[in-house]
């Protein structure tokens, strides 16, 4: 199938009618939703940089009080035998791609939460536990959750993880940005732990321009595509790699906020509480009709 | 009309046979609910960080609430339409929608896994999430259901308060308290009846938008900007239906005689529901192109033909025949197919369609989630035999009494 934009999306289900005039209105308002701060922080990661060392993992159990096995047992290369993914006791993991040509180095790809401008996990949020703050962190509040794990059903990274094991107070875990640490001034943990500089911490606006210019003045070392530039509206956390993302296991995602349809929907159906009073009206009429007419035979 | 029909509580013993297995069920349910509770959702479920949502959100809550929708779509036709022949099913749809609403908030609370803060979004709002809306849309739906049925429990007992022993004292205490609400709800309750279609239909929609958001992680042949019409177009399809099953089940098991007049009735007016219904689903998949995906054979593509074909194509042409609408056996398979064809549905949205973005393995539900939902449709069953044992619910031939008694037919 053909990829679909937006707006395409919008305009054939639109086709479709019923309800879809409340629908227009809404979509144009959606355009201005709260953007993200333009001086917000993001992280730049080269691929091809990372020797995947897994310091960074040990790096952010330590920040985060998870428990962490000694910094020694982070050589064991079997890991990388098979494909992880964060959770709950690991906020962030790298993982190793084998190169398909013979003298080609493995590509080691760490991977947490992408810190989107536009995070779906805040969207969906029933009781709006994340927040999006101006530093580019997408934060979770314990105090809010209720845990429903609908920030993990919409999140097109695969990034919450929760606390199955748990029977009381579990949590919803993922990276914070080492929010906390850089409000005191500090980098976050797994930058500064980086042997290679593999991670460049910065400005997200001027990350966005050093990625550019890597990848222009080597072109026979990256692909060009800066993964996360735009992907979903544009995340704070960026990748640069030698080899396509797709083969790196990067989700193939398109240009617009990954809450866009879901929210114009929700803006069409309760555009100022419109549809749902007229409704009421309406009934209400129907009602009345009904009552009064003389065939009916019953009083009112 | 052979006479006037009357909600009157039916008599007969509670213990069968068949009720002994629905109290095993239960009791077997309980059980691994107790696991959840003790060991946390990830002892009991094949919950994980790849599919955050099982059987108990799939079937308990999305199908639970579709299946309840029975509640809006008669008190719609009855009461707002005011078609006066369909009142007697209002009450038993009634009861099923507030029984069926009670364990969806149920099965809510014990999917999620801080079940002691579902009053969060009550103050803690968050406009953009379309599980607020079907949140909120549900907690006051319930309350709103439970308003619904108070005449039922006012009819039963006014005039017949008989506390046992020293609480005798309270009798006419209560008593007055019930005739104050009857009088306050007989001229209110139109606000109410109103308030529920509405509130129906903006959540049993919004229920549909919930995975919108899920975007390319679901199956494009559910994945499309209108799954909240068809949602809403589905839940009002199978809201009829459901009142024939039960209507028909009941009958069997109480030994009474089925209401075939108006169960037909009802099975015809599903036809153009379900046909429209099936219109906007074809009409979607030919505009966004997706029957591509029916030509590769595999589960997505199975259980798509599946919930349309059984679910829906099939039912909708046995509705259309007039010897299918007065025969109980057939009618109770055509309403059961619709039932089982939207169930379907919501497993498939909800379950089916989703596939993780980084997929190690897939969903199956453990023995234990499996077991807690049946337990939960066992209690339920139970609940509701009960309830028409004790309230006027079912209607009955009336003899002598006239249709426009007080109490005959409000509620």
């Amino acid at each position: 199938m053909k990829r679909m934009t937006r707006r395409d999306f919008l305009r054939k289900g639109a086709v479709l009618g019923a309800g879809i005039s409340a629908v227009a209105p809404a979509a144009a308002r959606a355009a201005t939703r709260r953007d993200p701060s333009p001086d917000r922080m993001g992280v730049l990661v080269d691929t091809t940089v990372c020797i995947g060392c897994r310091s960074c993992e040990w790096a952010c159990k330590t920040a985060h009080d998870l428990p962490t096995p000694p910094i020694e047992s982070y050589e064991d290369r079997s890991v990388f035998a098979k494909m992880r993914r964060p959770d709950d006791q690991a906020l962030t993991v790298v993982n190793r791609y084998d190169n398909p040509k013979k003298d080609g180095h493995p590509t080691p790809v760490k991977v947490q939460c992408m810190h989107c401008a536009y995070p779906a996990c805040v969207s969906a949020c029933i009781v709006g536990a994340f927040t999006k703050r101006p530093d580019g962190a997408v934060v979770w509040d314990t105090g809010k959750c209720i845990g429903c794990r609908y920030c993990m059903v919409a999140c097109p990274f695969q990034v919450p993880a929760f606390e199955y094991k748990k029977a009381l107070d579990p949590k919803i875990m993922k990276c914070d940005f080492c929010s906390a640490r850089r409000e005191k001034g500090d980098i976050p943990a797994c930058v500064g732990i980086c042997p290679v500089e593999a991670l460049t911490y910065g400005p997200r606006e001027e990350l966005v321009r050093i990625a550019r210019g890597r990848v222009k003045r080597f072109p026979e070392r990256y692909v060009s595509h800066v993964y996360g530039e735009f992907e979903v509206g544009g995340t704070d956390w960026m990748y640069l790699a030698g080899r396509e993302f797709i083969e790196l296991q990067f989700p193939k995602l398109g240009k617009n906020p990954a809450p866009g349809v879901s929210e114009t929907i929700q803006h069409g159906i309760f555009a100022y509480f419109f549809p749902p009073v007229s409704l009421y009206a309406l009934l209400g009429g129907l009602m009345w009709i009904a009552k009064t007419d003389p065939d009916s035979g019953e009083e009112g | 009309m052979e006479g006037y029909m009357k909600p009157t509580p039916i008599r007969r013993e509670f213990i069968t046979p068949g009720v002994l297995v629905l109290f095993a069920l239960a009791a077997n349910g309980l059980v691994f609910l107790a696991g959840r509770f003790l060991f946390g959702i990830g002892g009991v479920t094949n919950l994980s960080d790849q599919y955050p949502w099982g059987i108990w959100i799939g079937i308990d809550v999305a199908g639970g609430v579709a299946l309840a929708a029975g509640g809006f779509t008669t008190a719609a036709l009855g009461h707002v339409m005011h078609r006066e022949e369909f009142h007697a099913i209002v009450r038993p749809a009634l009861l099923t929608a507030m029984l069926g609403y009670t364990f969806v908030g149920i099965g809510v609370c014990i999917d999620i896994g801080r079940y002691y803060y579902i009053w969060h979004p009550i103050f803690m709002w968050n406009g953009t999430s379309a599980l607020f809306e079907v949140g909120i849309c549900v907690i006051i739906y319930i309350h709103v259901l439970y308003i619904e049925f108070l005449p039922v429990v006012t009819e039963r007992f006014i005039g017949r308060v008989d506390l046992p022993g020293t609480l005798a004292r309270f009798n006419g205490r209560i008593d007055s308290l019930l005739r104050l609400l009857d009088r306050g709800l007989s001229r209110t309750m139109f606000v109410f009846i109103i308030a529920g279609v509405v509130l129906s239909t903006l959540h049993q929609s919004s229920l549909g938008t919930l995975m919108v958001i899920a975007g390319p992680k679901m199956h494009p042949l559910w994945q499309t900007p209108i799954l909240p019409l068809l949602f809403l177009l589905s839940a009002v399809s199978v809201g009829f239906p459901m009142v024939i099953v039960e209507s028909l089940l009941a009958a069997r098991s109480f030994g009474l005689k089925p209401e075939m007049e108006i169960l037909s009735k009802l099975g015809r007016l599903t036809a153009p529901l379900l046909g429209l219904y099936l219109a906007v689903k074809i009409g979607d998949m030919f505009i966004r192109e997706t029957f591509v995906h029916l030509a590769t054979f595999n589960t997505a593509s199975v259980m798509f033909m599946l919930e349309v074909l059984l679910g829906v194509v099939l039912p909708l042409r046995m509705l259309m025949s007039r010897a299918v609408l007065k025969s109980p056996p057939l009618l109770f398979t055509a309403a059961a197919l619709v039932v089982a064809g939207v169930l379907l549905n919501r497993v498939n949205n909800f379950l089916v369609a989703y596939t993780p973005a980084y997929s190690i393995g897939s969903y199956h539900p453990s023995f234990g989630e499996f077991s807690v939902t049946v337990g939960f449709i066992a209690i339920l069953v139970l609940l509701y035999r009960a309830a028409v044992m004790i309230f006027p619910v079912i209607s009955l031939p009336d003899r002598g009494a006239s249709a426009r008694a007080k109490y005959s037919i409000r509620g």
